[in-house]
């Protein structure tokens, strides 16, 4: 096919791919800025002017960090977090999914209709906080895992996925004997990678991100996890933002001197990010298929 | 005669009760991967609504739900008379519209626009550099707009001043007039790249043969986008629209809270930080879930209220 090019084309594509890389450059430019602030000595920071590159080079910010046992143990329960809960909410989810997705279940219709209202009802913070004190899960590990376990728009995705799967390998295991265990872990599982990676990547990335559970529910200092603790030391900075903004409209240049608390929650916000960064760009390719599939059959 | 059917059919009735037992016992497996969670998700998702019940309280957690002394509805009396509800009402409201307009126009307009690249790898990168920050939790967007905006070498002040736009660098986290803009904007960075991958999918979806046909009638790179990819968009983008309105008061409330501080407060408040504080702040848990009742009840009403206005004017519906 001829493609003709006139003038005006040729200046709608280049201001195209122009405004494409300015976002491109605006995404990413701030993720840069924290990295060379993080790997820049500290108190040389406060003078600012620190874009792409440190100006004076330096690990010692995340050396303070990782010698911080606070914070070390908290990374450690982020970590341990993610995995426990990512895992048996995939189980568990995908076993839900599985059942909803056989046509001879029962209770398939009743069960469908309770999970898509949850979608819509909600009681709000306060009754599920009751809850949880009621149920005496505050202060513990499982309050991270236990209530967000099945995620209903979660198992909506992956049933639609099942549904589509060709029916007659089910059926031909089922004659050979396989029982609804062997055939969802033996049979589906494998053929349905692109969606159960993407619901992965979707509930990882929520565990490692949360603290706002850690926040209402657990006060142990050896329940926090790694985000509440950005989240605590970030809450400080803009405590002092609105304390010396309010006092001189200077900077107190003493406390700076001892805390630098940009240069830590710069350090940190980095270490939290990089493992999204890390895993994110392999997970992109299943993702795209993942979803679609599960979205476009709603 | 009649008898003998009437008995037939109860034992028949019975037959099948019993075969649907049966049936249901013979389904073990599957009751076995069901019932435990479904029993999960009926006590995180509607137990919950029980706790409705402290708004018609004067609840104590000592006492609880059982032992509380009821009131009617003297919650919603005193929430209707309170000044500082109506101004967290406001700044919700004000909140969620300016994200949930930005985010419409912004997400089509982003998915036309990449739907114009024809150089493949560069598509791909812009989409996976943008979805980033999707993938990042809002503790991590607050520090970097902290960083972003401040006023001793945030680039946005050091540019602003060397631009001779101002003479002073601003102070944008203590002023509340600038928290809506800021939250706008910051959303906006967080979800406008991600928010493109549905369109981008309906685009791609697209009949190929109805481009190339209005390319013969001469038709130009913006009457195509006008007359084919616009409508081809529009049953998505309204059905989000939908769903999206009943965010408009169930909005976050976390990005609120990560960014705001008592500076902005008269801005950055929204329902659930109100209920949040009323709650745990003051101890008054049944004013929190008046407030948090009054929230849900609004959200599902605008849901099916829009979802009717999409009805009549024929567009495409959720329910």
């Amino acid at each position: 096919m001829l493609i003709r090019k006139n003038a005006g084309d040729f200046w709608f594509e280049t201001m195209n791919y122009l405004f494409l890389m300015l976002l491109g450059v605006i995404t990413l430019y701030p993720f840069v800025n924290l990295l060379a602030i993080s790997l820049n000595d500290s108190v040389d920071a406060i003078k600012g002017g620190i874009y792409v590159f440190p100006r004076v080079f330096s690990l010692n910010n995340y050396k303070i960090i990782f010698q911080n046992h606070e914070l070390y143990s908290a990374a450690i329960l982020s970590v341990i977090r993610t995995l426990v809960g990512t895992f048996l909410s995939l189980i568990c989810t995908m076993m839900l999914a599985y059942t909803l997705s056989r046509r001879e279940f029962l209770l398939r219709k009743l069960f469908n209709i309770i999970i898509i209202f949850s979608l819509y009802v909600n009681g709000g913070l306060i009754p599920f906080y009751v809850l949880i004190k009621n149920l005496h899960m505050n202060n513990t590990f499982w309050v991270y895992i236990i209530p967000g376990l099945i995620g209903a728009f979660n198992v909506i995705i992956i049933r639609s996925y099942f549904e589509q799967l060709p029916e007659g390998l089910m059926e031909s295991a089922r004659i050979d004997g396989a029982n609804d265990f062997s055939i969802l872990f033996r049979v589906i599982i494998p053929i349905s990678m692109p969606v159960i990676a993407t619901i992965t990547l979707f509930v990882a990335v929520g565990h490692w991100n949360s603290w706002f559970d850690n926040y209402l529910y657990n006060s142990k200092q050896s329940l926090s996890v790694l985000q509440y603790e950005l989240m605590k030391i970030l809450t400080e900075s803009t405590q002092q933002i609105s304390a010396s903004a309010s006092a001189s409209g200077k900077v107190d240049e003493e406390m700076l001197k001892v805390t630098t608390p940009q240069s830590i929650r710069a350090s940190m916000t980095i270490i939290v990010t990089i493992p999204i960064l890390l895993v994110y760009p392999f997970m992109q390719r299943y993702f795209i298929k993942g979803i679609m599939v599960g979205a476009m059959k709603e | 005669m009649s008898n003998t059917h009437h008995s037939s059919l109860t034992s028949q009735r019975g037959v099948i009760r019993k075969g649907y037992f049966r049936k249901l016992a013979l389904q073990y497996q599957l009751l076995l991967m069901s019932v435990p969670f479904v029993a999960l998700l009926i006590l995180f998702s509607y137990v919950p609504l029980w706790g409705w019940i402290m708004a018609f309280q004067q609840y104590s957690p000592g006492k609880g739900v059982f032992g509380s002394k009821f009131v009617g509805f003297d919650q919603f009396t005193q929430l209707f008379q309170d000044g500082t509800f109506f101004k967290v009402l406001r700044n919700t409201l004000a909140m969620s519209l300016m994200s949930l307009i930005t985010g419409f126009f912004g997400s089509i307009i982003l998915a036309l626009l990449l739907n114009e690249v024809r150089a493949r790898f560069f598509k791909r990168t812009i989409q996976t550099i943008t979805y980033i920050p999707h993938f990042v939790s809002w503790v991590v967007i607050a520090n970097i707009v902290l960083v972003t905006l401040s006023p001793s070498g945030g680039i946005v002040n050091d540019l602003l001043m060397k631009w001779g736009f101002v003479k002073e660098p601003i102070s944008f986290m203590a002023k509340g007039e600038w928290f809506w803009v800021i939250h706008t904007l910051a959303g906006l960075w967080k979800e406008l790249g991600w928010s493109t991958i549905i369109y981008l999918a309906v685009l791609v979806g697209l009949n190929s043969e109805t481009y190339e046909a209005a390319e013969v009638d001469g038709a130009n790179r913006f009457q195509k986008m006008l007359h084919i990819s616009i409508p081809g968009l529009m049953p998505t983008a309204v059905m989000l629209l939908i769903l999206n309105t009943g965010n408009l008061v169930a909005g976050g409330y976390e990005s609120q809270m990560l960014l705001g501080n008592s500076l902005v407060q008269d801005y950055s408040q929204v329902l659930d930080l109100y209920a949040l504080d009323y709650s745990f702040g003051i101890g008054e848990y049944s004013y929190g879930v008046a407030i948090s009742m009054f929230k849900s009840v609004i959200s599902i009403l605008l849901v099916l209220g829009v979802n009717k206005i999409a009805k009549k004017f024929g567009q495409s519906h959720v329910f």
